[in-house]
């Protein structure tokens, strides 16, 4: 008998569709804007992150401290929703 | 597809192959000359028996659709619905469903039949196929008759770089035996897409990888060992560090699947060994969303990323065995997964005492990622079986092993500061008159392994471990 269906194989990824999410006009200025600041808990991601605040301070920004508990793993989805309401702006440091 | 419709009369269903069906030739001859009309069905040879102009059953419609499990079969049909049916060579029982007497006068009066082609187990899948009979629910991707299939798997992007095997429902179906589960059972959430994976996700991803239906359990445990927040597979994935999931099999399945644990044994040429661990990876890549360069950030990765998995020599190991150190029977099957980067070799060809032995395991398990490095840091070390032997010989079971090792990686702090030795990489000035050990307590496995001509062992480097990152992980693997 005569192999068929060879042509027809079953999809081996998650089928998902991606969503496109519409982004967030940039503002013109962070003047009284929360800036959140998310350190990943990698080593000296905290130096980078005194300075954005103290910068981001001085022009007039409301800074937030955020941490993830380590670098290796998505942050938690509360802290992920937390940062979502309670700020505007998102600063995320990435590494050493 | 709607069930064909027989004629009226006598429907009777052979194969040549069949000696039974052989056999009433002459009977279905003399009921041929009956009132009622007689139409065979014959499912191999078109021309048999030449006297009763048979129909071939080539696709085996007739024979699916009709549930025959045995040939002969005889059907008695009334206005296209079958009232009566008997199988094999049994006078009394063709007697009642021809409603004539005397048949096959000569013959014995009972004669088992044989088994139908469409219950022959290597077309059962395919017909299941192409009758339609599926309980699968991936979405079905056509192939283009000018496409080259194993080009089409390339250009979608579902491979690791190596061809894979198109996974048709056939072989989807065949792979689905393998386990008991349903195809629909959810397995774990894949990450770092974070997607709900079920059976026939990781059967369709096993049949690319190359898997037999029988190494699907083994797929499925080191799924459901890499996907939770314990072995972290995000983090072992996104690291910039050149690691992967490395899996070490124990029980008596690792023989009865054909695993390699002896010569080469992290080498070439093992279905098992490399289409479990790829099985895996692939999942992760099709499932999770997990490819190089984006969420995979690996700075040089390892070839093992393709697959490391092998299993543990537990016949001739002097020890109890992985899987038993951590808390399991050595009766069942098991899988341990363990963040790892390529394996290294140590060499020590004089030793035959295991004081000096394990001096030489100590140095070189010191220069771990550096040598500067401590606690940071898991690894496995694979025991050689010439080097087992030296323990063996004088009495040391794998705790003492374990102990004598750590005993020698306890590390003065002044070595290990930064930029002692000339090295800036190392542990802060604070640490200075400490004693540091290189491994945390449980963080060096022994796995027993390898061909058994040699003087070597090999170590597997870890990667971030505790809570920070990844803890290796053990799972029973079930049917």
């Amino acid at each position: 008998m005569t192999s068929f269906a060879n042509r027809v194989v079953l999809d081996p990824t998650n089928e998902r569709r991606a969503t496109t999410v519409e982004r967030v006009g940039r503002p013109t200025s962070l003047k009284g804007l929360t800036v959140g600041l998310l350190d990943i808990s990698k080593a000296r991601g905290d130096v980078f992150i005194d300075r954005l605040e103290e910068r981001l301070s001085e022009m007039g920004a409301d800074v937030k401290r955020y941490k993830k508990p380590t670098f290796t793993k998505p942050a938690p989805v509360d802290l992920r929703h937390e940062i979502s309401i309670n700020c505007q702006v998102v600063i995320e440091a990435l590494a050493d | 597809m709607a069930l064909p419709v027989l004629p009226n009369g006598l429907v009777i269903i052979v194969k040549r192959e069949c000696e039974t069906c052989r056999m009433v030739v002459p009977v279905i001859e003399q009921l041929n000359h009956g009132s009622l009309p007689v139409t065979v069905y014959v499912q191999d040879d078109p021309a048999f028996p030449e006297s009763l102009a048979p129909i071939h059953d080539q696709d085996l419609s007739i024979s699916w659709h009709y549930d025959i499990e045995t040939v002969p079969t005889v059907l008695r049909i009334e206005n296209g619905v079958e009232v009566a049916r008997t199988v094999g060579w049994v006078r009394d029982e063709w007697h009642r469903v021809t409603m004539q007497s005397d048949l096959g006068p000569n013959l014995s009066a009972f004669r088992p039949g044989c088994g139908s082609l469409s219950v022959d187990p290597d077309l059962v899948d395919q017909l299941r196929v192409r009758f339609g009979v599926t309980t699968l629910s991936a979405r079905r991707v056509d192939i283009a008759e000018a496409e080259d299939e194993f080009e089409a798997m390339f250009d979608r992007g579902w491979t690791d770089g190596l061809p894979v095997i198109p996974p048709t429902e056939q072989r989807v179906m065949r792979m689905l035996a393998g386990t008991t589960r349903q195809p629909t059972d959810v397995v774990a959430i894949v990450p770092p897409d974070l997607v709900e994976i079920t059976i026939e996700k990781v059967a369709i991803n096993a049949v690319m990888a190359g898997c037999k239906p029988e190494y699907l359990p083994w797929v499925i445990a080191g799924l459901e060992a890499v996907c939770n927040d314990t072995f972290n597979i995000h983090g072992v994935l996104a690291t910039t560090m050149p690691v992967g999931p490395v899996i070490v099999c124990n029980g008596p399945g690792t023989r009865a699947i054909g695993m390699n644990s002896g010569m080469n044994v992290f080498g070439q040429g093992n279905r098992a060994n490399l289409t479990i661990g790829r099985a895996i990876q692939l999942i992760i890549r099709n499932v999770g969303g997990g490819r190089p360069g984006e969420v995979d950030r690996a700075t040089h990765g390892n070839p093992g990323k393709l697959s490391f998995c092998f299993a543990e020599d537990e016949i001739g190991s002097p020890w109890t065995t992985l899987a038993e150190s951590r808390g399991l029977s050595r009766t069942v099957d098991a899988v341990t997964v363990f963040p790892g980067e390529g394996p290294r070799c140590v060499v020590d060809q004089l030793a035959r005492d295991p004081e000096s032995l394990t001096n030489t395991f100590a140095a070189c398990l010191r220069t771990l990622h550096n040598p500067k490095s401590v606690l940071a840091f898991d690894a496995i070390v694979v025991m050689g079986p010439e080097h087992a032997r030296v323990y063996a010989e004088a009495g040391w079971d794998r705790e003492r092993v374990l102990e004598e090792i750590h005993a020698r990686l306890q590390i003065p702090g002044s070595e290990l500061i930064r930029g002692a030795g000339g090295i800036a990489e190392g542990v802060p000035e604070r640490l200075n008159g400490m004693t540091l050990p290189k491994f945390r307590p449980g963080g060096l496995l022994l796995v027993h392994a390898g061909g058994g001509a040699g003087l070597f062992s090999a170590i597997i480097g870890g990667w971030a471990n505790g809570d920070v990152g990844s803890q290796p992980v053990t799972k029973e693997v079930l049917p």
